[in-house]
């Protein structure tokens, strides 16, 4: 019973992590960039949440997709006025500039809420779901079903409407993209529209279950692991990536002394590039952005 | 009215003049060859009429629209389709995919009802799918539908490159190149293809090419160029015997 307990606490700050994961992957199969502020972007979307709830006195249910869309604005004002003008520079450069908005991101956020530790407050914190002996709290369980219907949509996004098939061509190929009528620029903008958005949807799930600081976006340190686990550059991988390091880091925690948790998602991510150096879904990535 | 017509085109490259002064028409229903040494500036020329480079000076009309300054994706929705020297293919994917998405310019459903794969995108999707198969058929590519694009020949690939463009519908049709990397045999059906996308697709063509052979052949007009300058137009024959264009081919 203990194991399959740690298995879903396990499953759920992996779900995190996945969905940090599929943040850095949907960029970086778009435009090749690996955009390191991906985690205080989530940070700043759980900040934004908190605004809503707390200080405007938003309900939540319209709390949720109103951060969302805020996010995603942010992230197109990012690409617009940070990113498109480093089309052509060296890749380096645009590590920096995103590792630099990172930077930025959190002494924004500190000057803005402060550095103090914030709650999220929500409507079903507190309760739980028994099946059996099994515990699981209904914040655990929002971020397991939340990551769930999210995967689906995407699925549904990418293989059928129009605009997904449009943006796996626009990142598989800019020049042919062009010819069949694809505003690839406006496809950028739109990838970076959803990372923020999934990102923002990770912060608003997780910061219930960790208190939000500016600092909780190093947990994308983690995730950036977790997505080279899964195969840098495969959404399936991202996720399952994300899954594996977090239920490794709850294992570790209970059999392993103290300290080897917060290290496992580095030491998987070392054995896995030792052994797999292409990662878990390698040979998916043919087919997803 | 001319189909397409440049009027005193120009493009530098810094100090690089790439591309002079040139002004033509293409009428439509025409097959009109672009020829000249390496740098002579034809794939340039392609490029500033489907928009990857701003002409610097000068400007390009298509169905007496100007259309030097609209964005690059548009030019696919005006009826311009190309092909590239070195192919341009989504290479992870099967032909039948590259092929469905040069349809999908012309696909006019919402998001929601794309989600839900409502009665209308399915009507829509099967159309698209016939037509598609109508390009098989011409081109011969039957025995390549499910493959994908990274497995395949070189000389298929430009075919499925064609194959992509014709499913646009354009009306007029840019070929960079289309029988570099074939062999003779396949130059031959080539020539052939040409001749059914001109005259039973009503197609406009207009294709830079080396092979003097397929020029003769296809083209009913000739433009010779030279160092970023234009030097005649006028019938393959005429080109091809033009003193200049022999000395720019040849030297002095």
């Amino acid at each position: 019973m203990e194991v399959l307990q740690l298995l879903i606490s396990g499953i759920s700050q992996g779900c995190v992590y996945g969905l940090i994961a599929l943040g850095f992957v949907l960029i970086y199969k778009a435009t090749e960039m690996v955009n390191f502020a991906q985690g205080d972007i989530m940070m700043l979307g759980a900040y934004v949440a908190i605004t809503f709830i707390s200080l405007w006195e938003v309900p939540y249910y319209w709390a949720v997709p109103a951060t969302i869309l805020v996010m995603a604005t942010v992230g197109v004002i990012l690409e617009r006025v940070l990113l498109r003008p480093m089309i052509g520079e060296p890749h380096f450069a645009v590590l920096m500039l995103t590792i630099g908005l990172g930077f930025v991101l959190r002494a924004l956020a500190g000057a803005i809420w402060g550095n103090e530790p914030r709650a999220l407050p929500m409507p079903y914190v507190g309760d739980v779901l028994r099946l059996g002996e099994v515990v699981i709290g209904y914040e655990n369980l929002a971020i397991i079903l939340g990551t769930a219907l999210l995967c689906l949509l995407m699925w549904l996004f990418f293989s059928f409407t129009r605009i997904g098939i449009a943006m796996q061509a626009a990142s598989q190929n800019q020049l042919a993209a062009f010819y069949v009528g694809i505003p690839v620029k406006r496809m950028f903008s739109l990838v970076w529209a959803l990372s923020a958005a999934i990102a923002a949807l990770a912060g608003i799930l997780t910061a219930p279950v960790s208190l939000v600081d500016p600092l909780i976006g190093f947990v994308g340190i983690k995730a950036f692991a977790a997505a080279i686990v899964g195969g840098f550059g495969s959404m399936p991988g991202a996720i399952i990536g994300g899954l594996l390091v977090g239920v490794v880091e709850q294992f570790a925690g209970l059999y392993l002394p103290p300290g080897f948790s917060d290290m496992s998602a580095y030491v998987l991510l070392l054995v896995m590039l030792v052994i797999r150096p292409q990662g878990l879904f390698a040979t998916m990535q043919k087919k997803k952005v | 009215m001319s189909l397409l017509r440049a009027e005193e085109i120009s493009v530098h490259f810094g100090g690089v003049k790439a591309v002079q002064e040139v002004s033509f028409s293409v009428e439509q229903g025409e097959v009109f060859s672009i020829v000249g040494p390496n740098g002579a500036g034809k794939t340039t020329i392609f490029n500033l009429v489907s928009r990857i480079y701003d002409c610097t000076h000068g400007h390009v009309f298509f169905e007496d629209q100007d259309i030097t300054r609209v964005p690059t994706h548009a030019v696919a929705d005006l009826g311009i389709a190309r092909t590239f020297q070195n192919t341009e293919l989504f290479e992870q994917e099967s032909v039948l995919n590259n092929l469905l998405i040069g349809c999908h310019v012309h696909r006019n459903t919402n998001l929601l009802s794309e989600l839900f794969f409502l009665p209308s995108v399915r009507r829509q999707e099967l159309d698209f799918r016939q037509k598609v198969e109508d390009v098989i058929d011409l081109l011969d590519l039957q025995s390549y539908r499910e493959q994908i694009i990274g497995n395949l020949p070189y000389g298929v690939r430009k075919m499925v490159e064609i194959a992509r463009a014709l499913c646009l519908q354009p009306k007029l049709l840019l070929l960079d190149e289309p029988s570099s990397g074939l062999n003779p045999e396949e130059t031959d059906d080539l020539s052939f293809w040409l001749e059914d996308i001109n005259e039973e697709l009503g197609i406009t063509v207009i294709m830079v090419e080396h092979d003097m052979n397929l020029v003769t052949q296809a083209s009913d007009r000739v433009m010779a160029l030279a160092d970023g300058h234009m030097v005649t137009i006028g019938e393959p024959q005429e080109v091809q015997n033009h003193p200049e264009v022999l000395r720019a081919y040849l030297g002095d």
